[in-house]
């Protein structure tokens, strides 16, 4: 670094963020000058969103500094996140369906004639310079319904401008993209930083990050790691910077016998999420599915499972074709699915324990469309034994429990049904570490009594310790295969920001 | 990967079907005033009667008091949220209104209004308080201040009533008065729609109870006040209650402890048949104005082709039903023209 570089405009200094017992944030650290586009990468969990929601007055951080022009800010809302000048872009930015376009940019400070009404025409006009500036074509009399991701972006980005915010946060913005619009998208950033505001630019793709970063920062673990100028880095050094950490020994993987192929994903195809995925899972086999968030992981899990349609393709479980579309029927046939929101779709949290136990076993527990209470009761028991559960009353609500114990409950109510297919939607998310290695030490053990398994994860430590193949997607497409020997870090990380070379 | 033309080509017939449904959607007033005309003149054919001055005169007036209610309703219901004491909030203010008459007979028309007012303010800062404050869904807070009020309402009246002989002529002529024709009553509704049409669309207060409905959190990140724009709201709409209070008793010139009885469903049916979205975000006031007028004209052509009054509920239903199912159907429709380019990802 130079010395006659002027001040940064933000600095965030050593910021931490705790959620409970999850420190999300440990050490948030990020500068931001005038006219510069700086790239944020690490894994998923690394930190970023945290960041970026500290910065947009979203979260208030529990240490550390927030500097704007040299001058401590701290915010306690989003408004004052704006009205410093910071304009964040979310990945699916939130506009008001109902309102226009026009109305969307200006919501809380439309511009006024006499009487406080709101000068319509102003409005529209200066909307419309907006996009003049961007170099884009949208009608901002339309309503904000039905616009696409870049469109909407695009509105956000208008807001920006107006509100004459000097830094502007994207994060992820191209996720949702197609490669048109990124380009679009560059395009509108180069212009942003031409006019001397600074752009934290956001995302997963290091290739992006090198085409248009002038700096780049890697966090990891909550951490930063470093900022260096893009030149003087390569994309593995800074994938080697964002995974570079110890192996720890959570892993129980206990060797199983594989037998024949019980799950088998053949072309799946699903419009816009996932395209040609084929894949099989042998009994006693943990398959794992990894990839960053967004890449059509979980929803290649709903499509098995019959909660969302295909498009093309076909899924086979133990030799017979599931019809798509009904997970009632990929019950029957033995699949379980472990969801990704256990809150939200693995559990009923109001009911208790035991009624969450049962819920997928009420065909076994029924007595002629009754469901006796004491043999719902003797049915949780013995499976909140086999599995270990930590509670005080199985008729408690389910939500008394620890995360952890949350998730035995889901696994349970699958096991009970004996699938001979189970999928594992991110089954360790938000679980401390002790209960953590109890879920993977009870994977373990399924897929040794031959059940098959497949297991969707962001973290590459569980990834590596737990699978037996590895399958990486990027952008809805498997683009590598590991076996247990061959997968690293690196390797998979590489795969799964699209960096593959051609030959794969 | 999609070159740009190719991109250019699928997405141009995508666009002219937005505007097929944005047409559709901003021109719903223009659906109801056509099945107006429909059913004026199905019922004209039927019986020369229903377009005499007289008819014409009552199903203005009637549906005066229920486009003055739709007022503050469409208000509140554009927050994502419902207000259904306004039948109630109708009934007490009346009876108050006559009641002031009875000990005060030479009281001003000004004061008397004031009153219908404050009565009707009264109650919505009851309602909004509760929801807002509290954080009850308004759906239960309103349904239970829909009995309270009525259940004060009936222990003040008793069995009493006020009767037209008690009221004053200058009083009684609101409701029955004409100008050029067109009923006082009418006059007063349509100048009320329109100045709170134009306020809707014109200032920065009003936009907030659109954005809020259209998304609450949304309105929150935006830095929108969303409670105390949603206590407003429910003070318009009972504040707008209270005053249609004073106008029905000028209309009926009686006034018992069951005026108002079940109006805020015939409210309600007309806001949303006037196209107002029951979930908020959108929607107009003269467009549940138009509803109102619709709902009240399809009552009287029942009656003038004699059709038992018994189907006229019915048929409201099935109105109400239409107008739901017509915007699922847009919705629905539009849906594929309107999804996002994530599909054609390259």
């Amino acid at each position: 670094m130079t010395s006659i570089e002027p001040a940064p405009l933000l600095s965030l200094e050593h910021a931490e963020k705790s959620f409970g017992a999850v420190h999300a944030l440990e050490d948030g650290v990020v500068d931001l000058y005038a006219g510069e586009v700086h790239g944020l990468v690490g894994e998923n969990g690394a930190g970023k969103s945290t960041l970026v929601k500290i910065l947009a007055g979203v979260h208030r951080p529990d240490a550390g500094r927030l500097l704007l022009d040299g001058e401590e800010a701290i915010f306690d809302n989003a408004k004052q996140s704006q009205e410093a000048g910071i304009a964040i872009i979310f990945q699916e930015p939130t506009l008001f369906p109902d309102l226009t376009v026009a109305e969307n940019i200006f919501v809380g400070v439309q511009p006024l004639k006499r009487f406080r009404r709101i000068d319509g025409r102003r409005m529209r006009r200066e909307a419309g310079a907006v996009f003049d500036q961007l170099g884009v074509r949208l009608d901002p009399d339309r309503v904000a319904r039905g616009l696409s991701i870049a469109d909407q972006q695009l509105v956000e980005i208008g807001k920006a401008l107006t509100t004459n915010a000097r830094v502007i946060v994207m994060d992820e913005p191209t996720a949702a993209l197609a490669t048109t619009e990124v380009e679009r998208l560059f395009g509108i950033v180069e212009a942003l930083r031409a006019r001397g505001n600074a752009v934290l630019f956001v995302s997963h793709r290091l290739e992006e990050i090198f085409a248009i970063c002038r700096r780049v920062t890697v966090m990891r673990d909550g951490r930063h790691i470093l900022t260096r100028p893009t030149a003087e880095l390569t994309v593995q050094s800074v994938i080697r910077a964002m995974v570079g950490r110890d192996m720890d020994a959570l892993f129980p993987k206990v060797a199983a016998e594989q037998g024949p192929v019980v799950l088998k994903v053949e072309r799946l195809t699903r419009e816009g999420a996932f395209t040609d995925v084929s894949f099989e899972v042998r009994r006693g086999e943990i398959v794992a599915l990894a990839g960053l968030v967004g890449a059509g992981r979980t929803e290649v899990a709903r499509a098995i499972f019959g909660i969302d349609r295909f498009d093309a393709g076909s899924v086979e479980v133990g030799g017979r074709r599931l019809r798509p579309g009904s997970p009632t029927l990929a019950m029957a046939a033995g699949v379980g699915l472990v969801p990704e929101d256990r809150r939200q779709q693995g559990l009923v949290m109001d009911f208790s324990i035991e009624r969450n136990v049962a819920l997928a076993s009420l065909d076994h527990v029924r007595r002629a469309g009754v469901i006796p209470r004491g043999a719902e009761r003797r049915f949780a028991k013995d499976w909140a034994l086999r599995l270990q559960l930590k509670y005080s009353k199985l008729t408690s609500p389910v939500w008394t429990l620890s995360g952890g114990n949350q998730q035995k409950v889901v696994l349970a109510k699958w096991l009970a049904r004996q699938p001979s297919v189970l999928i594992v939607d991110e089954p360790t998310r938000g679980i401390d570490v002790g209960t953590k290695a109890e879920v993977h030490r009870l994977l373990s053990e399924l897929a040794a009594q031959g059940v098959a398994v497949l297991m969707i994860s962001s973290e590459l430590p569980e990834v590596l310790g737990m699978a037996d193949r590895i399958l990486v997607l990027f952008e809805g497409r498997v683009t590598r295969e590991f076996s247990r020997a061959e997968a690293t870090e690196d390797a998979i990380m590489q795969a799964a920001t699209g960096l593959v070379d051609q030959a794969a | 990967m999609t070159t740009i033309a190719e991109e250019k080509a699928v997405l141009e017939p995508q666009q002219r079907s937005h505007h097929v449904a944005e047409v559709l959607l901003r021109f719903r007033e223009l659906g109801i005033v056509l099945a107006l005309v429909l059913v004026v003149a199905g019922a004209a054919i039927v019986n020369t009667n229903f377009v005499s001055l007289t008819n014409v005169q009552q199903i203005l007036s009637g549906a005066a008091i229920i486009a003055l209610l739709a007022i503050g309703e469409t208000v509140v219901i554009i927050t994502r949220n419902v207000d259904l004491s306004v039948g109630s909030v109708l009934g007490i203010s009346a009876y108050a209104t006559g009641v002031l008459y009875v000990h005060h007979p030479h009281v001003s028309l000004a004061v008397v209004f004031l009153v219908a007012l404050g009565v009707g303010v009264v109650c919505g800062v009851v309602n909004g308080a509760i929801v807002t404050i509290a954080r009850v869904p308004s759906l239960v807070v309103t349904l239970g201040t829909l009995y309270i009020i009525r259940g004060i309402d009936g222990a003040w009246a008793g069995g009493n009533q006020v009767n037209a002989s008690m009221l004053p002529t200058s009083f009684n002529r609101i409701g029955y008065g004409t100008l050029a024709g067109i009923p006082y009553l009418a006059i007063i509704a349509g100048v009320a729609v329109a100045i709170a049409t134009y306020a809707m669309r014109s200032f920065r207060t009003a936009r907030d109870f659109y954005a809020i409905g259209s998304d609450p959190p949304a309105a929150r990140l935006a830095g929108i006040p969303v409670g105390s724009r949603v206590f407003l709201a429910f003070v318009l709409s009972g504040g707008i209650a209270g005053i249609a209070g004073a106008v029905w008793l000028s209309l009926y010139g009686s006034v018992d402890a069951i005026a108002g009885v079940g109006y805020e469903f015939q409210v309600i049916t007309a806001v949303v048949v006037g196209g107002v979205a029951i979930f908020g975000g959108s929607g107009t006031v003269l467009g549940a104005a138009l509803g109102a007028l619709l709902l009240n004209t399809i009552n009287s052509a029942l009656d003038v082709v004699n059709i038992s009054s018994f189907w006229t509920s019915a048929i409201a239903g099935a109105l109400l039903i239409a107008a739901i199912a017509f915007d699922r159907l847009i919705a629905v429709r539009v849906a594929p023209a309107l999804r996002t380019r994530r599909s054609s990802r390259g």
